[in-house]
């Protein structure tokens, strides 16, 4: 691994005059490490992929620890320690004491099952500088049910203590849909009551497992709507009090979100295994080939690898993208969401009202949405 | 646990940067950054000067007196502005506030 790069490579973007400008590939702000596929929940929105990577396949703990110190390098300020569940790392505490060293902002995401309380205080004097733990309802059984794991909740509410026993800050992850988001209040109030000061209210997005259970997740547009109102006004109730960071349901929004701020602009993802992705359901897209920590530096894969610039700037876009006012503010939307929708990864994100595809992808939640849930299709089970 | 209260910001109040906040440069971009969860906020030299005497011990009315005879600028002005600055960090949640 001794390649370097020497000129700041540039990707094309067209003005609204039409000029076409050469823009300097910026440097990653955040990295999201998947220490791990293994996880004790079985989530039926998990954000892994539907192949997992097994065990023998991950990445060691000096791998891991050359790849935060390259990440630092590169410009990375955020490092995000994820999974699977991060805590089936045995080596979590020495990986986050590497990652504080290297000067990274340490975020461990986590369902809290795993942690004890002698291991939080470990990590906080590691050096870690966040928690972010995930809720799945507002009361036992249904949190429970969803995380497809027994005893959970109970677990979780004991970690938020140690955290702030252990002055950790902690932010509470209530991933919603259409089975718990009536409970949006009490998971509000749960992570208040938790001493968060921040809460994340994120609708499901549906790749991979999510998309395999539409009818159990997808949220009604009353859901919608109503989440939105509820958000607006507990934003202003709980001002100073605790920050809440919002993303809606995008089936029912009018625009795409802009998925990863532009592909390849801000943030990548490394796999279990060391593969390194533009975002974490890259891998659905099957014209796309990764790159692997294992062979190449992170600086290289970042401004050179075949992935990464498949979709930076705006030449790969659709000439409705391409032309359109809002491209410097949603790049054309999810990839991802493209690809499974359309089957072409450059295609418009069928979510934007300006998509011939929108109607269809309307009809669809709408039915999905009113459907009887079916059970749960979980995670690696 | 208790039940975390709203605080208004006046020249009385005594803050810190709350614990998980932090400022650090930023060889890379050539900045100062404000590091946070899931924030980074690039600040200019009068934001990182604010921040660097933030330092949970002198309340803000000493604060702005130690500005206006640094700067030889008028107190209350700047003290308008500290109060300002530090409300909007206080809201986001990035700051210990006692007062």
């Amino acid at each position: 691994m001794n390649e370097h790069v020497t000129v700041r490579p540039t990707s094309e973007w067209t003005d609204q005059d039409g000029v076409v400008r050469r823009i300097r590939i910026p440097a990653p702000i955040a990295m999201l490490a998947e220490l791990t596929h293994r996880c004790p929940l079985a989530c039926p929105y998990c954000s892994n992929p539907l192949e997992l990577e097994g065990v023998e396949t991950e990445l060691s703990t000096e791998e891991w620890i050359s790849v935060f110190q390259q990440a630092a390098s590169v410009g990375v300020l955020h490092l995000h320690l994820s999974g699977g569940e991060p805590a089936a790392r045995r080596d979590l505490v020495e990986l986050t004491a590497a990652a504080a060293k290297a000067g990274l902002y340490t975020n461990l995401i986590t369902s809290g099952i795993g942690l004890t309380e002698k291991r939080i205080t470990e990590l906080s004097e590691a050096g870690l500088d966040h928690l972010q733990l995930s809720i799945q309802g507002a009361t036992p059984e249904l949190a429970d049910k969803v995380g497809g794991y027994k005893g959970g909740y109970g677990r979780k509410i004991a970690v938020a203590e140690w955290t702030h026993a252990a002055g950790i800050p902690l932010t509470v992850n209530a991933v919603c849909h259409k089975q718990n988001m009536d409970q949006m209040g009490d998971m509000l109030d749960l992570a208040v009551r938790l001493g968060a000061r921040r809460i994340e209210i994120a609708t499901v997005q549906f790749h991979g497992w999510a998309d395999r259970n539409r009818q159990a997740l997808m949220p009604t547009r009353e859901q919608f709507l109503k989440a939105n109102a509820f958000v607006a006004e507990a934003r202003k109730r709980l001002e100073g009090i605790i920050v809440i960071d919002y993303v809606g349901a995008d089936h029912h929004a009018s625009y795409p979100k802009a998925c990863m701020g532009g592909w390849a602009r801000t943030g990548l993802n490394i796999t279990p295994s060391g593969k390194v992705l533009p975002c974490h359901a890259a891998e659905t897209i099957p014209s796309l080939r990764f790159d692997n920590v294992r062979d190449k530096t992170l600086e290289a894969i970042w401004y050179e690898g075949e992935a990464f610039n498949a979709y930076r700037g705006d030449s790969w876009m659709p000439e409705l993208c391409r032309s359109c006012d809002r491209k410097a503010i949603d790049f054309g939307g999810c990839r991802c969401q493209a690809m499974a929708l359309t089957g072409d990864a450059s295609a418009t994100d069928p979510v934007c009202i300006r998509s011939p595809l929108r109607q269809l992808l309307s009809e669809q939640a709408d039915a999905d949405s009113l459907a009887e849930p079916p059970a749960f299709v979980y995670r690696g089970r | 646990m208790s039940e975390p209260v709203a605080v208004t910001v006046t020249g009385s109040t005594v803050a810190k940067l709350a614990r998980g906040v932090r400022l650090r440069e930023d060889p890379v971009r050539g900045l100062n950054v404000l590091l946070a969860p899931e924030r980074a906020l690039a600040l200019d030299d009068i934001a990182v000067m604010i921040v660097n005497a933030l330092d949970g011990e002198r309340d803000l009315d000493a604060i702005a007196s130690d500005f206006a005879s640094k700067f030889d600028a008028p107190k209350d002005q700047i003290l308008a502005d500290v109060i300002a600055f530090v409300d909007e960090f206080s809201k986001r949640r990035m700051l210990e506030l006692k007062s």
